[in-house]
């Protein structure tokens, strides 16, 4: 399979990844090396495997419902680029 | 003292002969001078050292000290570290100070351990040779031409170099072992699961797992053991016993099965490395070892399976950098969705932006069984080649990368070429194995070559055991190159 330069500026526009007018091409190219090693992938017939997601195949663990974590908002918020009274702010989403 | 293991440090500690102070700065002054030449560290903490030794000598002086209490070591700038930055090699991560310290972090703090600073890295763990790092590549001490392997090259430059007298690192696909091989160093890759992965901040979490470097195996046991254990912050970590993986370092290596994949000796690996990984396989059978051919016949898909599975995942968790929370945020924008591209674009390497937009387009509508579902598979089939080749014998051997150390520059404009270098290691963390690599010889230009251990789960133990028999007959790992 081979990407086209469109569906290079559409998985960038999903991943929210700008992508320059200069870097298109040689992005593609790059991908399009990369595909040609992942396609071999294609040539076995796993029709009767089952996937494994997991190297461990152990169920999650749960835990009793209740608060284990104590509030550390000003901690966390000081990393961020931008806030105001505990709310972190970004440019206007809704006029 | 730059030579001394770390049971002889903790020696000369307890006996008063040595303070952690001296041994910290004597470490400090080190790193200042050879730094400059080979960019192992990102972030030096001399003031944060100091202190840290200062109380460790405290505590030796009140006989509650440690095996590694006292001790200096260097962190993989992968882990976060309260109050001192957490890069992450990347522009994004710059100026990112953690809040909090990462499991690994705060167990070797617990253990007395001296943090002297963050080490060198491919971005987000990204990468084979430490060439994908904002902060400039790392290079390697027996030749400063020459890449140190990745991504945890910052960690075993240190160590080679003897800047650290330990470190920690992440393997992911590799990233432990490659560059302990390129380096001459020891480094141990252990079951997943059992190193926490609690503030290490994610690339493929499936596969992610938290390692060590030492000079020897014996150093690797050590602080692998005060490393891992049960975290329930980690919903991945393993609920075992905590282990001591010191216990079955002097059992001899008679009888001891190892197995050869054939797959592995077959063809790609350069000359130079293969005559090396013979004379290893020699000595071992002179220390009493059989070696048996074993097939993992699947192996040749790991690479393919894993360049699938790990950029999905990476796509996934990368999401989280969108210049709201944390981390770099784009200075001129038009509203969110831009302003998060922006981010993005600017704050990630050309590197990382590959994997993240291979793994959107496999995770993609119409795409996922195709790409994803079909690498999964693979992966059932590679574990499964390992499982059946454990019963034939107890450990596998093999070469840790198919070539010494490269070039720098030589294979950084081509991704293809800079994912095969890992064709021996991948496939050991798709299954979730155990893995160490061990120097083992020399290959062209006097470089070092490493040879492969790779046990069953949890078998840490054991890879350790013929590790250390190999080195106690050998001194490969003793070599240090000729730096500052």
């Amino acid at each position: 399979m081979s990407l086209s330069i469109d569906e290079v500026r559409h998985i960038a526009r999903l991943a929210r990844i700008e992508l320059g007018e200069g870097e298109a091409q040689d992005t593609l190219d790059k991908l399009n090396n990369i595909f040609g090693l992942i396609e071999q992938m294609q040539a076995v017939d796993t029709s009767q495997v089952e996937p494994m997601s997991h190297p461990q195949d152990v169920a999650q663990r749960l835990r009793d419902d209740i608060v284990t974590e104590s509030d550390r908002r000003d901690a966390y918020q000081r990393v961020a680029p931008q806030v105001e009274a505990g709310l972190y702010l970004v440019p206007k989403v809704i006029e | 003292m730059i030579e001394a293991s770390l049971k002889d440090l903790a020696a000369a500690l307890r006996a008063g002969t040595l303070s952690s102070v001296e041994l910290t700065t004597l470490f400090l002054d080190r790193i200042d001078a050879l730094n400059p030449s080979l960019n192992a560290f990102i972030t030096v903490d001399r003031d944060g050292a100091l202190t840290a030794a200062r109380a460790a000598d405290a505590r030796i002086a009140a006989g509650t000290a440690g095996p590694l209490t006292g001790i200096p070591l260097a962190h993989k700038d992968v882990f976060c570290t309260e109050g001192v930055r957490t890069t992450c090699a990347s522009k994004m991560l710059a100026e990112f100070i953690s809040p909090y310290d990462a499991h690994v972090v705060s167990q070797l703090k617990a253990a007395g351990a001296v943090m002297l600073g963050k080490t060198n890295m491919d971005e987000f763990a990204m990468g084979s040779s430490n060439e994908n790092t904002h902060f400039g590549p790392a290079k390697n001490p027996w030749d400063t031409g020459r890449v140190p392997g990745g991504s945890s090259g910052g960690s075993a430059v240190a160590v080679a170099a003897r800047m650290a007298p330990m470190a920690t690192g992440t393997d992911t696909g590799g990233s432990v072992r490659q560059p302990a091989a390129l380096t001459g160093v020891t480094g141990i890759k252990p079951t997943y699961g059992v190193v926490s992965r609690y503030g290490m901040i994610a690339y493929a979490s499936s596969l992610d797992q938290g390692g060590a470097f030492g000079r020897s195996a014996e150093d690797c046991a050590l602080l692998l053991s005060a490393m891992a254990g049960f975290d329930a912050r980690d919903s991945t970590s393993v609920e075992r016993e905590t282990e001591d993986y010191t216990r079955d370092l002097g059992k001899p290596l008679a009888g001891l099965r190892i197995g050869l994949p054939k797959e592995f000796f077959a063809e790609g690996m350069d000359d130079d490395v293969r005559t090396a990984i013979d004379a290893a396989l020699d000595q071992y059978r002179q220390l009493g070892a059989t070696t048996v051919e074993v097939s993992l016949p699947n192996a040749k898909l790991a690479i393919p399976a894993y360049y699938v599975i790990a950029p999905a995942e990476a796509s996934s968790n990368l999401s989280r950098f969108d210049g709201v929370r944390y981390g770099h945020r784009a200075p001129e924008y038009t509203d969110l969705a831009d302003m998060y591209s922006k981010s993005r674009a600017q704050g990630f390497g050309a590197e990382v932006k590959r994997r993240i937009l291979v793994g959107t387009y496999v995770l993609s509508h119409g795409y996922y069984d195709a790409y994803y579902l079909q690498a999964q598979k693979l992966r059932r089939l590679i574990a499964e080649d390992f499982i059946a080749a454990f019963t034939q014998c107890d450990v596998i051997a093999g070469p840790t990368s198919p070539t010494v150390a490269w070039p720098i520059g030589e294979k950084s404009d081509d991704p293809v070429q800079m994912y095969l270098q890992d064709i021996y290691t991948i496939a050991v963390n798709l299954a979730g194995l155990p893995g160490l690599s061990l120097p083992c010889g020399t290959g062209a230009n006097d470089l070092p070559v490493g040879l492969q251990l790779i046990g069953n789960y949890f078998d840490e133990a054991r890879l350790l055991n013929v590790a250390h028999g190999f080195q106690q007959a050998t001194d490969w790992h003793q070599r240090m190159p000729a730096v500052g």
